[in-house]
């Protein structure tokens, strides 16, 4: 028990005291998971708006694909990439094997069927509620699909953060095509497997506890975002009844 | 809206440019010349179930026609045929084309910005530059006494600002034909009155920076609004065009009982 409490008191100090070491796995893991999440997104939601707007053959089994590949166990995915990658590999002349691009690109293709599948959802809702007033308007359907993704930012925002936070704490893929290499590869995640292997529990709960603080952040600004723009409307909609009242 | 119309016609689910037609000053059932939106035969079926069998209809330019019946009898279906959104499994549709007309829905769609923007939103959509878009929405909003609104956000405003904010945005686009499926199906008495009103203006008045007057077809469950507005009803029951009237007539229960007993006893039971 004293382990656990001396452990947790140790971690706060290396947490407050910005601790060099920590910190520079922090940032990185963080650049790692933006990059491939902003990525991810840039193509997920183009991907997840077309898929949501468009009728054609085979149609159905895209969509069993996609949803098939949300539960693709990332341990997997680091192997295919490793394969990819590596020197005998079809993208092995890249070079990427061991280097961030290599964990972004594994992260990437985690995270772009979640992207993928939930705008889909969320545009085909709005589509199947509004889609006909806007193409009453005269919106194509690709257009359409756009100003619905536009419309619906509030709960694409919600996608992008699931998206983050599941590309922020995997561990199976970064570990296999990153490789764990102190000062270029090591993550959040994986350093947290090796420092509790080695049994530095301090350093290993100090990542836990900026992981944790990472995503209760994002939570708290999208949360702040939505309240901002409640406030704003309800603000808007005294305002008008005051006026047409008037 | 030029004097010119291109109609689109659809036939048997093909879509091809008919001719123009120049618009009469009014038309009433009977003298059906130079149809503004003409169906002749058209069927429309979803699988198993036929929401329109055998309808034939001439609507001239100008006129302002109430489509009525119980749920289900297929005034909905007939609106989405009328506005392109649907194409029906038989017969033909000459109407304009898309662009030439708007429609209301009973719920109004209105995005998450101001209420300008949304009216400039529509605007832009048919290919008007957003500068111009920007200013014919402050034109429109005058039109329907909403200036004061421009800059709120539309999602907050009442059932019935909306309502008639969505009038002022197919009001600006300049229609030949305004359709509107039940507008004030879902609004408070006030509010009711407040379309209604925006409505008998609009009705048979050109639209913004159009010619000829505005021609009007309205699905409603509400006779009095009917009365109030409409020069000619059409009734319908499981599909079927069954009574075809202009407005005194289909209210005088005579005539109406020996043109289309189902049509009167339809009234009958909405008048009890």
């Amino acid at each position: 028990m004293n382990t656990f409490f001396d452990s947790i008191a140790t971690a706060l100090e290396l947490v407050v005291s910005l601790d060099p070491t920590l910190w520079s796995i922090v940032r990185r893991s963080l650049a790692v998971s933006a990059t491939a999440c902003a990525l991810s997104c840039m193509l997920g939601l183009l991907a997840g708006a077309w898929l949501a707007v468009t009728q054609f053959r085979g149609r159905r089994f895209v969509m069993t694909l996609l949803n098939t590949s949300l539960a693709l166990p990332s341990v997997v995915v680091g192997l295919v990439v490793y394969l990819l990658l590596s020197r005998s590999g079809p993208l092995g002349g890249l070079g990427w094997l061991f280097t961030f691009k290599a964990m972004v690109l594994a992260q990437m293709i985690l995270v772009t069927p979640l992207v993928t599948a939930l705008t889909r959802q969320v545009i085909e809702d709005a589509d199947s509620q509004h889609g006909e007033q806007l193409a009453s308007l005269g919106a194509g359907r690709f257009l359409r699909s756009l100003l619905l993704a536009w419309d619906e930012r509030y709960a694409l925002l919600t996608v992008g953060m699931a998206a983050f936070g599941r590309a922020v704490s995997e561990v199976g893929a970064v570990m296999i095509v990153g490789g764990n290499i102190e000062g270029f590869t090591r993550v959040m995640t994986t350093a947290i497997a090796l420092e509790t292997s080695k049994g530095d529990l301090p350093l290993a709960l100090g990542l836990g506890i900026v992981l944790l603080g990472v995503v209760l952040l994002l939570n708290a600004l999208i949360g702040a975002v939505r309240a901002w723009r409640e406030r704003r409307d309800g603000a808007a909609n005294a305002a008008t009844r005051g006026l047409v009242a008037a | 809206m030029k004097a010119d119309l291109p109609l689109a016609c659809l036939s048997g689910g093909t879509l091809a440019q008919g001719s123009a037609v120049q618009p009469a000053a009014t038309t009433s059932p009977q003298e059906r010349i130079q149809p503004l939106l003409e169906l002749r035969g058209v069927a429309v079926r979803f699988g198993a179930v036929t929401a329109l069998q055998d309808v034939d209809l001439h609507i001239g330019p100008g006129e302002c026609v109430a489509l009525v019946g119980a749920n289900g009898c297929g005034k909905t279906t007939l609106l989405r045929v009328l506005h392109g959104l649907l194409r029906p499994s038989l017969g033909e549709v000459q109407v304009p084309p898309p662009r030439a007309q708007a429609m209301l829905f009973q719920r109004p769609y209105m995005m998450r910005t101001t209420v300008a923007r949304n009216i400039a939103l529509g605007l832009w959509l048919r290919g008007t530059p957003w500068a111009e878009a920007r200013a014919r929405a402050g034109a429109a909003l005058e039109r329907v006494q909403m200036a004061q609104l421009a800059e709120r956000n539309a999602r907050g405003l009442s059932g019935g600002q909306q309502q008639r904010l969505a009038l002022a945005r197919a009001w600006a686009l300049a229609p030949a034909v305004l359709l509107l499926d039940e507008p004030t199906a879902s609004l408070d008495p006030h509010a009711k009155h407040e379309v209604e009103s925006l409505m008998a203006e609009l009705s048979g008045a050109p639209a913004a920076g159009a010619t000829p007057p505005m021609t009007m077809v309205f699905a409603s469950h509400n006779l009095g609004q009917v009365k109030r507005l409409a020069r000619r009803v059409i009734y319908l029951e499981q599909g079927r065009v069954c009574a075809d009237l202009p407005t005194d007539a289909f209210f005088d229960r005579a005539t109406l009982r020996a043109v289309s007993p189902e049509a009167d006893l339809f009234l009958k039971g909405e008048l009890l």
